[in-house]
């Protein structure tokens, strides 16, 4: 579990982040949502340590992490792993030596037939047993996401940060996408938090979603509950998004079951 | 934020990389630059002895001595400049902006210790090697100027490079290629690492590597030359 106390951090005279507070539970995919520009990327940067935080508190399952000895953070961030936007593969390695490369760095007691071991268990669990000899150039974006989920997972991480997993991939490989983080998580009973504004992903793998709004923490709940969320930012934010809108009106119209039918229906006839 | 250097095991396989590719890789153009300068000072020096009363070994010590304490060093560090230079901002400039630093500092790694130490560290190894290298094929390639075309007899040229040698000059273009080095891998490491924005940028970090390195040498070389010569 992930605390996060009173969280303040600025760039020169604007602040991005006004005291967020809010827990990333262990288990879960916990959805940082919201709009550009309201904070989640300062919000992940500050977790992960790429930013320090100007005020509060990070804690990572009872260990403070902010202001903490550089032994104690250095152990904590070897247990996070980070799936970035845009993949972050390095372009030099093969995708094998992509997920081997933590094992080299952060398990150096690890002998080379139990990394090669590693590598293949986490290369087919995201399915690409067959891909560990391509370059990363060589690969479509939907891969190289699965590349850099097997990165993170490789040295058996407790903690799973995704930077906008979806973006940039068709609607089926998003799903695709979605799906693996969720099964890891509850798999490997690891705290997954996922940046996103995709619906797809908050009605698909909301476990726990935390919406926020100008540096602000407005809402958190789950999927089940968000669509029934009385903040108007929040619903601003849902209903934005035309099939949404579409959805929710058949719902009131024919009630659940149209929306059923609806999903039933082929694409061609919506 | 996090400070810890990475072992040195992992430091030295970093080196050895980078070793082949800022030396291995760099021979051939080190070798061309190096012995068409030798060449062509051989014939503009034999072409401007007009005077039957100066020996024609005279062309074989110019050349040497233009190549040791200045050609060799400082050409070949311009040279290197631009290749190894763009080469280490460009690519580090490519690793920040496709988040590729922070994938490691995520990791736990040392970014800083991981990828610019090694580069400096080979640069500094690399760099005194290649001038080595360089003054070797600026005489050889004079000598085969001046041989080839006639403008003088290979006995002069020999006689010429072996007149009043001064070892010291050696050690003064080694310590030269050494700062040269630092400067170059540290400006360009500085400017790649440091890049911000996207492909533009990394473009933009790779000239100024390049011209700031080159201006760098330069001054380091008039400084170099008023303090140890």
């Amino acid at each position: 579990m992930i605390e996060i106390s009173n969280l303040q951090k600025s760039f020169g005279s604007n602040q991005v982040l006004k005291g967020v507070s809010c827990t990333l539970e262990t288990g879960k995919c916990n959805l940082l949502l919201g709009g550009s520009g309201t904070g989640k990327s300062v919000l992940l940067s500050c977790i992960v340590g790429l930013q320090k935080p100007d005020i509060g508190s990070i804690t990572f399952d009872g260990t403070v992490y902010t202001n903490a000895k550089v032994a104690i953070r250095q152990e904590i961030r070897r247990k996070i792993g980070m799936l970035f936007q845009g993949s972050a593969l390095f372009d030099s390695m093969t995708v094998a030596q992509n997920v081997e490369f933590p094992l080299q760095m952060l398990t150096p007691d690890m002998s080379p037939e139990e990394r090669r071991d590693r590598v293949e268990f986490c290369l087919k669990r995201v399915g690409l047993e067959n891909a560990g000899n391509k370059m990363p150039s060589d690969i479509s974006g939907g891969m190289k996401k699965r590349v850099g989920i097997a990165r993170a997972i490789a040295p058996n991480c407790t903690y799973l940060f995704c930077d906008e997993p979806n973006s940039g991939l068709d609607p089926a490989t998003s799903i695709k996408i979605d799906e693996l983080i969720y099964e890891i998580t509850h798999e490997y009973n690891i705290t997954t938090a996922i940046i996103t504004h995709d619906m797809n992903s908050v009605v698909g793998i909301g476990d726990h979603i935390i919406f926020l709004h100008q540096g602000k923490k407005l809402w958190d709940g789950n999927k089940e509950e968000i669509l029934n969320a009385q903040v108007p930012e929040l619903r601003e934010f849902i209903f934005s998004s035309s099939l949404v809108r579409a959805a929710k009106r058949v719902e009131e119209e024919d009630g659940p079951q149209g929306l059923e039918q609806l999903a039933q229906e082929p694409l061609s006839e919506l | 934020m996090v400070s810890r250097t990475e072992r040195m095991r992992v430091i030295w396989r970093r080196f050895m990389e980078e070793a082949t590719l800022i030396g291995v890789d760099s021979i051939f153009i080190v070798g061309i630059v190096s012995a068409f300068i030798g060449a062509v000072t051989c014939i503009q020096i034999a072409y401007n002895l007009t005077n039957p009363l100066i020996p024609k070994s005279t062309i074989g010590y110019m050349v040497r001595e233009m190549t040791i304490l200045e050609l060799a060093p400082t050409i070949t560090s311009i040279v290197l400049a631009g290749k190894v230079g763009s080469s280490i901002a460009g690519g580090l400039g490519t690793m920040r902006i496709t988040e590729q630093i922070s994938a490691l500092e995520v990791m736990g790694i040392n970014a800083t210790s991981y990828l610019v130490l090694p580069r400096i560290l080979a640069a500094i190894f690399m760099f005194p090697l290649l001038v080595i290298l360089a003054m070797a094929l600026s005489i050889l390639g004079g000598y085969l100027a001046g041989t080839l075309s006639g403008a003088m007899a290979a006995q002069d040229y020999i006689e010429g490079i072996r007149t009043d040698f001064i070892p010291y000059n050696i050690l003064f273009a080694l310590i030269k290629a050494v700062v040269f080095a630092f400067l170059v891998s540290g400006i360009s490491a500085y400017k790649g690492f440091f890049t911000e924005g996207g492909a533009l940028e990394v473009g933009a970090a790779s000239t100024a590597a390049v011209t700031n390195s080159i201006i760098a040498i330069l001054l380091a070389d008039y400084v170099l030359a008023a303090v140890l010569l």
